[in-house]
């Protein structure tokens, strides 16, 4: 037997992961409760504003809205979604910052050592404001972030700013691939299971949904890795690229696939699309099973409607009734549902980049949080977090957009 | 000549957990270019017995009929691409509420449109001059205002309105209308029936009227099923409505509330013959 079917046989059954596998299903299960039930109540929120604009719009004769009321309502709303973002992003500074402040970590011995002498702490903790008011210190600290200054990393000795403009155009770059694999492949995958419920195709689909969700992100790299690069060396190993290739395209964008597009490069961005591609497709996978079992379980709520009957009644093809009568109205939710998933991935990978040493955000949290490395700590955290609220924020956008009862 | 559509011995049952539950038991009827009313009671099969004739009921209704024509042309043998040419376009259906059978993000003109297009191969800007004359046909005053709106915009009795627009602008030879008034305010319902009584006049199309409700029965066809319990217990003509024989329709009759009349109790249905179920 070859060393890398060995290698594989024990990743199958030493670490038979039984029990995480279990562990994780119900508490998915839970967080599927928990979004469905955000759209029922959604759902009933739209419907009871449809009912009362029924009624009003029983008059037709007048005219719906002026055009100087829908710039106002227009503005209202804009400033609305303004204030509840900027009040988001305050939340999550307050957050950052007294964990900062709660952690066991002196941060000014962080800075001068455990061995300096009472003086020079004092006056270390007088030049970091620490003998100030929590809540000055708290302004101060949204000052600083708000002017771009996270503090200074003490692995590194660079600001953390820079640190994180290194390392998380890495991760955006894999999440990216792994999200697009996980909607291309998900919501088409969705779709068919619900459409021919049941079947023995929905059932494939349902057991990868499973897997999906049960499996640990570590078990899979080290199995992707030991069958498609140390086996059938289809793919390059860990990292981001060969090191033999390393820093010879500019940088632009810091996502090397596209830098190495914009450079004209071909043998570097085919490098790096096969590093890229094993991580990519193992998250990927983790947000198919996601993406394809909210797809198919929405897609059956809109096949039980009666405006499907309605399509079939008037003679639609099977194909149009389940694409644009079903699915259309669905694309809302889904959008919720991917951008959660996607953002997930923009902080949740940290698994899958320590297995594939990928130089990411995850791999430098990790490495931050075991060296007591506050500022960077703090610094991605504010980085994750922004990531969560920007994304959430642009889903609700969307909802607009997609959904005229909305609007 | 063959009648436009012949139904024999249809039978609807769902699996149950003892075994399946027969819910239609043999309904047989002919329809010509007429009007034909089916009432009865919730749960006695009518809507089941509209649906089963475009062959909309999903597995796991099970359906079997002896024969099913139409036209001259046996239904249940078709294809699923042949069954589509007939939805729509030769027997159409007009719904129960058209707050749930109007997709609810797409706008009312487009819907409309789809009706014609899925048949019809037509220009576009003709599409929109049907749609438009369609509108105006049942009787919506801003046609070209209507048409950008979506289904949540517009009232129950408009919803319905556009709901026979997409029903009729392929010009089908029959129309099933399933509770067509049952969501709507008592004050549009003669509307909308008067609407319908009359495109159907105009075409000269058969109608199927399915209601539990016996004077609108009576007034807006010609022949009366009586179902119950996924049976035809009498069939009759409209303005004999009120002799009929067959006890179950008389105990229909006495439980209309009358508006010139004291009556301590309505009488309540026997239902004891029907827990079978």
């Amino acid at each position: 037997m070859n060393e890398w079917a060995a290698l594989l046989m024990r990743l199958l059954f030493s670490r038979a992961p039984v029990c995480p596998v279990l562990v994780k299903y119900f508490y998915c299960k839970q967080i599927d409760l928990y979004i469905k039930r955000t759209f029922v109540r959604n759902a009933y929120i739209l419907a009871s504003k449809q009912r009362e604009s029924a009624v009003l719009s029983g008059n037709l004769s007048e005219p719906a809205h002026s055009m100087t009321e829908r710039g106002m309502d227009l503005a209202a709303g804009v400033l609305r979604f303004a204030a509840v973002t900027a009040l988001t992003f305050l939340g999550l500074l307050a957050i950052t910052f007294f964990i900062g402040r709660v952690v066991p970590i002196d941060p000014v011995v962080a800075v001068v050592g455990d061995r300096a002498t009472q003086e020079v702490y004092e006056a270390t903790r007088q030049a970091l404001g620490l003998d100030r008011p929590l809540l000055v210190q708290f302004g101060i600290y949204v000052r600083d972030v708000l002017t771009g200054d996270l503090g200074v990393s003490l692995t590194t000795g660079r600001p953390v700013v820079e640190d994180l403009a290194r390392f998380f155009p890495a991760t955006v770059e894999m999440a990216t691939a792994g999200i697009l694999i996980g909607v291309l492949l998900g919501v088409p995958m969705g779709v068919i299971a619900a459409a021919r419920a049941g079947s023995w195709l929905d059932q494939v689909i349902r057991v990868l949904g499973l897997l999906g969700y049960s499996v640990p992100a570590f078990w899979m790299g080290l199995v992707g890795l030991a069958v498609f690069y140390a086996g059938l060396g289809w793919v390059a190993g860990p990292g981001r690229i060969d090191i033999f290739y390393d820093g010879l395209v500019p940088t632009v964008t810091g996502l090397l696939t596209v830098d190495a597009l914009l450079a004209g490069d071909w043998t570097i961005f085919g490098n790096a699309v096969s590093h890229l591609i094993l991580p990519a497709a193992i998250l990927g996978f983790f947000s198919l099973a996601y993406i394809a079992r909210m797809t198919r379980s929405f897609m059956l709520d809109q096949l039980a409607q009666e405006f499907v009957t309605t399509a079939r009644v008037k003679g639609v093809s099977e194909w149009a009734v389940i694409w644009k009568h079903a699915f259309y109205p669905i694309r809302v939710q889904l959008v919720t549902v991917i951008g959660l998933s996607y953002a997930v991935l923009l902080e949740g990978s940290v698994m899958v980049e320590i297995v594939f040493s990928w130089p990411g955000i995850g791999n430098y949290l990790t490495t931050a949080l075991l060296r007591a490395d506050m500022a960077a700590v703090l610094g991605a955290t504010i980085l994750i977090g922004t990531v969560f609220i920007v994304i959430n924020r642009l889903s609700d956008l969307l909802y607009r957009v997609f959904d005229p009862r909305s609007r | 000549m063959p009648p436009l559509l012949e139904l024999k011995n249809l039978r609807v049952s769902f699996p149950g957990p003892r075994g399946p539950v027969e819910v239609v038991r043999g309904v047989s009827f002919d329809l010509g270019r007429e009007r034909l009313g089916i009432v009865g009671e919730s749960g006695s099969g009518k809507s089941l017995t509209g649906r089963s004739i475009l062959r909309l009921l999903r597995p796991p209704a099970k359906v079997s009929v002896d024969h099913l024509r139409f036209d001259g042309q046996d239904l249940m043998a078709m294809s699923d691409r042949q069954m589509r040419a007939v939805r729509g376009a030769r027997i159409s259906m007009v719904m129960q509420d058209p707050r749930y059978s109007l997709n609810p993000v797409m706008t009312v003109g487009a819907q409309i449109a789809e009706a014609l297009r899925v048949h019809e191969r037509i220009p576009r800007r003709a599409v929109r001059a049907r749609v438009l004359d369609m509108l105006e046909k049942v009787r919506i005053h801003d046609p070209e205002h209507v048409m950008r709106l979506y289904p949540h915009e517009v009232s129950g009795g408009m919803g319905q309105r556009v709901m026979i627009a997409m029903m009729l602008i392929p010009k089908p030879d029959i129309l099933i209308a399933d509770e067509p008034t049952s969501a709507l305010d008592v004050s549009v319902q003669a509307q909308v029936l008067d609407l319908i009584e009359e495109m159907i006049a105009e075409n000269g199309m058969g109608l199927i009227l399915i209601s539990h409700d016996l004077d609108l029965v009576a007034r807006y066809c010609d022949r009366v099923l009586v179902m119950n319990r996924g049976e035809v217990v009498e069939e009759l003509q409209a303005g004999a409505l009120h002799s009929a024989q067959h006890p179950y329709t008389r105990g229909l009759l006495e439980s209309v509330p009358r508006m010139n009349e004291t009556r301590r109790f309505l009488p309540v249905m026997d239902r004891v013959a029907g827990m079978g179920t």
